[in-house]
């Protein structure tokens, strides 16, 4: 099996005493879109961010590892990470109304960041800037390129991010839910435009989001976080169709249904009770509290993650005994 | 039946027009009247200045005519003449000279200290922000006034050790505001976004953090001008001017015998200090207004 883009294995983030991520492993392939899920504070951002290198200073890694295209991130300089962050992986964040410089006009961004690549002239870095604004779907790039943020929508900023973020062509792009500040019309363009981009210039994606909506349209692999562990992770419609996890099957119990004719309408949504643990260090799985099927066991230490069915994986021995489908 | 009014009622345009264009920061700028009267003031002094050896045939040491001529008592000596017999305007002009390169010479020296100094404590922070806050405390802690005298009679008063003291002495002001402004913009989520795609410390700070500061350090460095001609009058008043050039604050000195009887030796080197400071406050509060970010709509 060929190299994985981005691979994380037993990654164990740490915030002073507070455990932010705790064992959490995924792997994203050349081409493929793998989608993190789970509510805030469960970890995603803080998995992605350590995939790029930028956790803030008062995070400690405590273990794992993080490979790019099977080298080592962890214990590299922060020079040679820098070298790989924009030409092979960059990222998009959730705010694209503060996300650029408000006192640079967008071209200036954007060639910035051509010019790193060595021996663009000034000449074709300003080309390139329109020809990626054009790529982004941007109107009437030529005169685009002379704007400032301040000038553009919250939708055209986000497009403005990712002609950036894919100026130097990075093999992976990892977008923080690269929508949530959007209104909705403007979340599935932005969205496509990434799967578009992500086709034509064959990089692999990694999205983070919280809405399980965009990951059943817009990704490959599904990986389901919960306070800062992987709880599930397979194949988006095998996932989606039949959720193992007791959280993953919550859930999607308390999303509407109108597939199957099941909408607010038909009566009350299904909660799951209490709220997100806190991520503190607790023995056992940090879903017991909530749990309807949790077992005196459940409580006994940190259920790995186990492959259950081909292409999935699934850290709570209760599901994987369980097979019917909510 | 619709009435007829209905269907000469002229359809809306297909596209919207544009909105007319917001004007720039130098547009607000010049709207701005109060900013355009400090600006027309100051223009008018810096021409004198630079005018000064076209404007007279003489030097502002050359006793010239009688002395102690009130203004307007001789048309060729419109605002005078002092104790020994020199022209007040020839003065006027020269010291213009002295106390605009002053002010402006100080203030480029306290700018080059601060930012660079400010930017390094605020973006690196850490250990090197404390070190730096200490020692612009350090600085902060002395008296401005008595530093500079201290200074200037240490190193000898001319032009440029005057310019070099009250440089010296007020660059924490600049200081502490970079720092402060760069402690803000690098916690900005354009600077995280410049890191994600690899955007060295030197670039970030350079291209996303100080162009941004940028605003708030011009404002306060159009009223340190004004604050540095002020202690450079100040200096000259007591004595510690360059002696070979004139200054306000050396005719304000030398008027200050006369006070009771030729109150004008004082009052009109005063009316130019207070003239050429109030020019540059409004040209700061202008400025203010035209860079602030609450001007800017989105």
């Amino acid at each position: 099996m060929a190299v994985p883009v981005l691979a994380v294995d037993n990654l164990s983030v740490r915030f002073g005493a507070t455990r932010a991520v705790s064992g959490v492993s995924f792997q994203v392939a050349a081409g493929e879109t793998v989608s993190i899920v789970g509510e805030s504070g469960s970890g995603k951002s803080v998995s992605s961010l350590a995939a790029m290198g930028l956790l803030p200073a008062t995070a400690a890694i405590d273990s794992g590892s993080i490979r790019y295209q099977g080298r080592e991130l962890l214990g590299l300089s922060r020079r040679e990470i820098r070298a790989l962050r924009g030409r092979d992986m960059a990222m998009i964040f959730q705010e694209p109304m503060t996300s650029l410089n408000p006192v640079l006009t967008i071209g200036l961004q954007l060639t910035e960041m051509i010019r790193r690549t060595p021996g663009v002239t000034r000449r074709q870095a300003a080309r390139q800037a329109i020809e990626l604004l054009d790529l982004v779907r941007i109107p009437d790039p030529a005169r685009r390129v002379g704007e400032y943020p301040h000038n553009l929508s919250g939708g055209m900023r986000q497009r403005v991010m990712i002609a950036i973020a894919v100026a130097c062509n990075p093999r992976l792009l990892i977008a923080d839910e690269p929508t949530t500040a959007l209104d909705v019309t403007i979340q599935a363009q932005i969205l496509e435009l990434i799967d578009r981009l992500r086709k034509e210039l064959s990089m692999a994606v990694l999205l983070v989001t919280h809405d399980l909506g965009v990951v059943a349209q817009w990704a490959d692999r599904v990986v389901v976080m919960y306070a800062g562990a992987t709880v599930e992770q397979g194949p988006v419609a095998d996932v989606l169709a039949r959720p193992l996890h007791p959280y993953t099957r919550g859930l999607l119990q308390a999303s509407p249904r109108i597939g199957a004719g099941f909408t607010y309408h038909d009566g009350v949504l299904p909660e799951i009770p209490g709220s997100i643990a806190s991520a503190a260090v607790e023995p056992g799985c940090p879903f017991v509290p909530r749990c309807r099927h949790a077992e005196p066991a459940c409580r006994d230490g940190l259920k790995p993650l186990r492959p259950i069915l081909p292409g999935r994986d699934l850290a709570c021995p209760v599901g994987a005994r369980m097979t019917e489908v909510p | 039946m619709s009435a007829p009014e209905d269907r000469d009622l002229p359809l809306p345009p297909l596209t919207p027009a544009l909105p007319p264009a917001r004007p720039g920061p130098l547009g607000l700028f010049l709207r701005n009247g109060n900013a355009l009267v400090g600006l027309l003031i100051l223009s008018a002094i810096a021409l004198a200045a630079l005018l000064a050896p076209v404007l007279f045939d003489y030097g502002p040491f050359d006793m010239v005519a009688m002395p102690l001529q009130w203004p307007g008592q001789d048309p060729a000596h419109p605002l005078g003449t002092d104790g020994l017999g020199r022209d007040l305007l020839t003065g006027l002009v020269y010291g213009a000279r002295v106390s605009l390169l002053v002010g402006i010479a100080a203030t480029a020296l306290c700018l080059a200290l601060g930012v660079v100094i400010g930017a390094v404590a605020g973006y690196m922070g850490g250990r090197i922000d404390e070190a730096l806050s200490r020692l612009i405390e350090f600085f902060q802690t002395i008296p401005n006034f008595l530093f500079t005298v201290v200074l200037v009679a240490i190193i000898g008063p001319s032009l440029s050790t005057i310019a070099f003291a009250i440089g010296v002495v007020s660059w924490p002001a600049i200081a502490r505001l970079v720092r402060s402004e760069c402690r803000a913009i690098r916690a900005r989520d354009f600077v995280m976004a410049a890191r994600a795609v690899g955007a060295s410390d030197l670039r970030i700070l350079f291209t996303e953090v100080l162009p941004n500061a940028l605003p708030a350090v011009i404002v306060t460095a159009s009223v340190m001008v004004a604050t540095a001609i002020l202690t450079e009058s100040a200096l000259s008043f007591m004595g510690l001017g360059d002696p070979n050039l004139i200054s306000w604050g050396t005719m304000i000195g030398t008027g200050r015998d006369y006070l009771r009887t030729d109150w004008f030796l004082t009052a009109v080197p005063g009316g130019a200090i207070v003239l050429t400071v109030l020019a540059l406050n409004l040209i700061g509060d202008g400025l203010n207004d035209a860079l602030s970010p609450r001007s800017r709509t989105r």
